[in-house]
């Protein structure tokens, strides 16, 4: 057991999960103000297809290919996805729902076509499912880990701009702000962030990173900056510690670890989250009662 | 001295007109209400001038000169209802993200920044809310807060999108001094407005709307039963008894 946590090699995948979950967390803030959470769910079941075909045209696991393979199909759903919602009665949520299940449908049947005509049973694609961190080589980490800190830079060092096209799009118009373009490269970095994490995570669970932490992360500040901090820190340790259970055991999977962690940090911030958790709501609500029962007592 | 000019704007939703063939000229340092029935265009017209809607016609000029460059001149207060109140961030730091155009990429707000959204914040009355967060403020707070978000700015020209709907007494009160003082500071003041009764009272100009352009000019001249009844379809009787034909600022 020792033995793992000792090896270069899963000391860079390690430290590349903590970043991508940082990453995740970060991103997935931008997708929960924007109300669109559900969006990073179907651009990474819709990356599955692209996976595969850049698989089957290359035939070989190239980690490089199989990301742009992925993100441009998951690009190809999200496009699809606003184009139906714009140009047909169909709304949004049932658009998603129809785009995420052909290309996931699509993806598999493209695994099966894989397993049987190529080495792709011997090459591990079952683990872009459910990911599969320990599988991952030192390259492969790398170009995990360097992306993920890529689109957390592009983040901070535009947060100031990200914050007013989140509140306010028009007011940012006014402002000088090119809204569009914010628009499209924040779609641009979600597609990125889901298509690094797919090996590690798997393209099923991949949304459980981008959408717990930033919600967990609300329930204890009213601030936009330490939000991002907060649901950053919470991804960071549900991707490490996903990682570190997958790695112990023979062939575990590390998405569904990644999700547990998460959702324990995400129960415990519901019920003791000091701004919007249960317990303090409950607290204030009492201390409101109380305060005024001793009021009607005194005007009696 | 003409700070917007607006030449046969028209705008449509899919294949329905909303704006028909507008054309007026606003003058520097006035205050103008813009009034019309619901669906007459009103919001759609501010925005299709500051270009956060697209136009199918005409041409827009402020202070002269087209739109891009002039966007830090113009200050916009949308509905109350535009934005996710729940949003996690408090009061100052909204009325702060109206300087961010000046204060320039990979810039942090500074102390002088944040003196300034302060003193906005003392204009409308909203100093001591400063790090409340904006999901408990009422509705005329946060009209307040908008208002001081446009302030901070120091525009010159401002568009106010119903800022008197839904709100408490004091924020009317307040909002109406703010807009007075802009005005004596020579600056120009658009206003959506619903509230017929303080039209005469609230505007020096009036601007009557209802997909066509109906009447603008001084209010005095323009606010008048029969323009009125133009505007809203005939369906403004009570005015003529309560005011007897005759505007209430001539009595």
């Amino acid at each position: 057991m020792a033995d793992i946590l000792l090896s270069s090699n899963f000391q860079w995948v390690f430290v590349s999960a903590v970043m991508l979950g940082m990453a995740a967390g970060m991103m997935g803030t931008m997708s929960n103000l924007r109300k669109q959470g559900l969006m990073s769910d179907a651009i990474s079941h819709a990356a599955l297809p692209g996976v595969m075909i850049a698989f089957l045209m290359t035939g070989e696991k190239d980690l490089m290919f199989l990301i742009i393979g992925a993100g441009l199909s998951g690009l190809i759903a999200a496009c699809l996805i606003q184009g139906i919602h714009q140009s047909t009665r169909i709304k949004e949520d049932a658009a998603m729902g129809i785009v995420l299940s052909v290309f996931f449908g699509g993806g598999i049947m493209l695994l099966t076509i894989a397993n049987q005509v190529g080495q792709g049973k011997q090459s591990g694609l079952d683990g872009f499912i459910f990911g599969q961190a320990a599988s991952m080589i030192r390259s492969d980490a790398m170009i995990m880990g360097v992306l993920a800190i890529i689109v957390m830079l592009v983040i901070v060092f535009r947060f100031k701009e990200w914050k007013v096209v989140l509140f306010d799009p028009n007011h940012a118009k006014m402002m000088g702000i090119p809204v569009k373009f914010y628009e499209s490269f924040y779609t641009f970095l979600l597609v990125v962030t889901i298509v690094i994490g797919i090996q590690a995570v798997g393209v099923i669970l991949m949304a459980a990173l981008l959408i717990i932490p930033s919600v967990s992360a609300r329930y204890w500040t009213h601030s936009l900056l330490i939000m991002f901090v907060l649901s950053a820190v919470f991804g960071g340790i549900s991707g490490g510690l996903g990682t570190l259970i997958s790695a112990f055991g023979e062939g575990l999977p590390t998405g569904p670890f990644i999700v547990v962690s998460s959702s324990v940090i995400f129960l415990v911030s519901l019920f003791l989250g000091s701004k919007n958790g249960l317990w303090i709501q409950r607290m204030k609500l009492s201390k409101y009662k109380s305060l005024k029962s001793s009021h009607d007592v005194k005007e009696d | 001295m003409n700070v917007l000019d607006v030449r046969r704007l028209s705008t449509a939703y899919q294949n329905k007109v909303v704006l028909d063939s507008l054309s007026f000229s606003v003058r520097k340092g006035t205050l103008t209400g813009i009034i019309g029935p619901n669906g007459a265009g009103k919001s759609t017209m501010l925005k299709t001038l500051l270009g956060l809607q697209p136009k199918l016609q005409g041409e827009v000029e402020f202070f002269g000169k087209k739109l891009e460059t002039e966007k830090k001149r113009i200050g916009y207060v949308p509905q109350r209802g535009a934005v996710d109140w729940d949003f996690p961030t408090n009061v100052l730091d909204v009325v702060m993200m109206g300087l961010y155009g000046q204060i320039g990429w990979l810039r942090i707000p500074g102390k002088q920044h944040r003196q300034k959204a302060m003193e906005a914040l003392d204009k409308v009355a909203m100093t001591d809310y400063a790090t409340r967060q904006i999901s408990q403020l009422s509705g005329g707070q946060q009209q307040r807060v908008f208002l001081a978000r446009a302030l901070v700015q120091q525009a010159d020209l401002y568009f106010m999108d119903e800022p008197f709907a839904g709100v408490d007494a004091k924020t009317e009160q307040t909002i109406m001094s703010v807009l007075h003082e802009l005005k004596e500071q020579g600056h120009t003041v658009l206003v959506v407005h619903h509230d017929l009764q303080t039209v005469p009272r609230y505007f020096d100009q009036v601007l009557l709307m209802n997909k066509k352009l109906i009447a603008h000019g001084p209010t005095e001249k323009v606010f008048t039963t029969d323009y009125l009844s133009k505007t809203y379809g005939g369906a403004i009787q009570w005015l003529e008894g309560g005011f007897n034909g005759r505007h209430p600022v001539k009595q």
